[in-house]
């Protein structure tokens, strides 16, 4: 009990008694909130409060409040105590001061989204725009292309990515020959998965799931480096020693990028044939010079670069999109949250999309 | 209000709130400290004072229980911090209040959601008493009761110190540890945390330990300081410790900027500064 009620000489008398402090708030809180000061006049008494500290304190003005506002005449016996002297001079009547409220009617948000993906849109064309800008001059003076920095991101993208890239196109290219072997074997076309699988991988999956994949690992990385980069006035710092942003943190992420996606395609492709084959070999008893020889025949000269044709442009949309979001992050770490989940879900989305277009490409060019 | 001065010495014999004992630190190779022993009473503001890279950060973690040191002990409030469960470490965390040299605050949340995390975290409290007591203490450090909406990106640097230290008193705690408070700031703004430092030690009883570079800061508010040197602390009452022969020490008092602050300060001269405004935010502290 924080509050004691006595009576004494037809007058209420009110103590605060104990540790008004910090640790007892909860209990504060509720006993004051709850507190029926009833009609009359009240009289305060400090003498059984053991300590009070500034938490304490404004529970004490919490009640000399209501009972002001339940209009109870309030006098103290002893002299108010220091800290609650104090906390009122500090904050006073004052009270928290209303969240500001969102200035703009509904129709006023619509109109203000709208503009907004107006301005994004025109921002993402001038990044294209500005990359496109500093790679013909990097092109005309090739020193500008920081090998040293290009290496670094084809080391991190491509060479760190193996063995995932590796393990989840052998996995892949398991399950379709899998589901395969299942329907052909109904008709007696076993050997049909080869042609199933050989196509399936080296026309769209091998390359599909190595751009899913490194959009997920480096597109995120590209966003978040450079969003620190941000938040750190890096950026600002690099712009003040009078180097080119998009040379220096855009460019070599795009060429490293652009140099190690269709590297690690050729593994993905590498990879999900053997696991084609392996699978082929355990379940259909096809054995390996067979599936080969197979393969040999389902394939056109094209097929394999069918697929790796895409590599290069998968790379070049997964590192702009993660670059470009890295560059918009400022003021909070929510933001670079934020945009580096955009980044990564833009670019697997963008990947997918570019792929049906080359689809329809390679169908009316009968590529 | 009355003229604000460094905190009386404490009477000899009290119980240290902050004792370290013997506390080694090292980074590979690179001893830090080795053997460094400190003290604290209660109702002073300790300032610690030494080199780059002569590990005061380092110091201010292991205090704080950031850092576990490779030996020594340290006790606050007569707990030894190097020995106790996670359980008895959070309740010794709720005693202490920290601003960072850079403020920490949050960014994702307002200046009044930092302030009333510590607070909602260990309280259960209904959200109007959050926003009194997050109130109270934005009016405290003299920021305006607008300044709880906004982020921490929307701050000057001054209003950004003072929202931090608003955030290390969220709890009420009776030990302050400040690392920097006035670094970065404008002379202006810098004096005015002063003031509010010795305004808050004086009216709420706090003891400080603060890390700082900023000379007047310690002629200003400093009772007693702590000066890391060879990898361990000598600490005396700011009189004796200039009088110290250690020739870091010398150069650090009585160099070029020392000397010209010692003329201007001692031994009467901080009396007579008018102090500003404690209450409201100084004139070096707009909003950006």
């Amino acid at each position: 009990m924080f509050l004691e009620v006595t009576h004494r000489d037809g007058e209420r008398e009110l103590r605060p008694r104990g540790h008004w402090r910090a640790e007892h708030a909860p209990q504060l809180a509720r006993e004051v909130d709850e507190f029926q000061p009833g009609a009359g006049r009240i009289v305060l008494d400090a003498a059984q409060l053991e300590s009070l500290d500034l938490t304490g304190a404004f529970f004490l003005r919490r009640l000399e409040r209501r009972l002001a506002v339940e209009g109870v005449e309030v006098r103290w016996a002893s002299p108010r105590p220091e800290p609650l002297e104090f906390e009122s001079g500090v904050v006073g009547d004052e009270l928290p001061a209303p969240r500001p409220e969102n200035p703009h009617p509904p129709i006023g948000q619509v109109g203000r989204w709208a503009v907004e993906r107006g301005l994004e849109a025109r921002g993402a064309i001038a990044f294209l725009g500005s990359v496109c800008l500093v790679f013909a001059g990097a092109v005309a003076r090739p020193k500008r292309f920081r090998a040293a920095s290009i290496v670094r991101h084809v080391y991190e993208t491509g060479l760190q990515a193996v063995p995932i890239v590796a393990l989840i196109a052998f996995l892949i290219s398991v399950i379709i020959a899998y589901i395969g072997a299942q329907q052909l074997r109904q008709y007696g076309g076993e050997i049909f998965v080869v042609d199933l699988v050989t196509l399936a991988v080296l026309r769209e999956l091998g390359v599909l799931l190595t751009a899913i994949i490194v959009a997920g690992r480096s597109g995120s990385a590209f966003a978040a480096e450079i969003g620190v980069m941000r938040l750190n006035d890096e950026v600002d710092a690099l712009r003040a020693i009078g180097l080119n942003v998009v040379e220096v943190l855009v460019l070599p992420r795009i060429v490293g990028l652009v140099i190690a996606l269709p590297m690690l395609t050729i593994v993905a492709d590498a990879m999900g044939l053997a696991g084609g084959a392996v699978l082929s070999f355990l379940l259909l008893d096809i054995p390996f010079n067979q599936f080969l020889a197979r393969m040999q025949e389902a394939i056109m000269p094209t097929t394999f670069w069918a697929g790796l044709l895409k590599a290069p442009v998968f790379a070049f949309v997964i590192a702009l999109i993660g670059t470009y979001r890295g560059m918009q992050v400022r003021e909070s770490s929510r933001e670079l949250g934020r945009l580096t989940t955009v980044a990564v879900v833009q670019s697997i989305f963008m990947v997918i999309f570019v792929n049906a277009i080359f689809a329809v490409a390679y169908w009316q060019l009968d590529f | 209000m009355a003229d604000l001065h460094p905190p009386p010495p404490c009477p000899p014999g009290t119980e240290p709130l902050v004792a370290v004992r013997g506390i080694v630190n090292s980074f590979g190779a690179q001893v830090v400290h080795d053997g460094l022993d400190m003290d604290v009473m209660p109702g002073e503001i300790f300032g610690i004072v030494g080199g780059s890279g002569s590990g005061k950060s380092v110091l201010l973690n292991t205090i704080l229980g950031l850092r576990t040191p490779q030996a020594g002990q340290v006790r606050l409030e007569g707990r030894d911090l190097t020995k106790l469960g996670p359980a008895e470490l959070r309740a010794v965390k709720r005693r202490y209040g920290v601003t960072f040299q850079h403020g920490a605050l949050f960014t994702a949340f307002t200046v009044a959601e930092n302030v009333k995390l510590p607070i909602a975290e260990s309280l259960a409290l209904p959200e109007d008493v959050l926003d009194g007591l997050a109130h109270q203490k934005i009016r405290l450090v003299g920021l305006p009761a607008e300044a709880a909406h906004k982020y921490p990106s929307q701050l000057s640097g001054g209003m950004v110190k003072r929202a931090a230290l608003a955030r290390a008193l969220a709890l009420d705690p009776p030990l302050l540890f400040l690392d920097e408070p006035t670094a970065g700031l404008d002379p202006i703004a810098a004096s005015a945390f002063d003031e509010l430092l010795l305004y808050l030690q004086r009216s709420l009883r706090l003891t400080v330990v603060m890390i700082t570079h900023d000379l007047d800061t310690i002629y200003r508010t400093c009772n007693r300081i702590g000066v890391i040197v060879d990898r361990r602390m000598i600490s005396d009452t700011l009189e004796n410790i200039v009088q110290n022969p250690h020739p870091w020490i010398q150069e650090y008092f009585h160099g070029e900027r020392g000397r010209v602050l010692e003329q201007a300060l001692r031994p009467s001269a901080v009396a007579h500064r008018a102090p500003s405004g404690t209450g409201a935010a100084s004139a070096g502290d707009g909003v950006r």
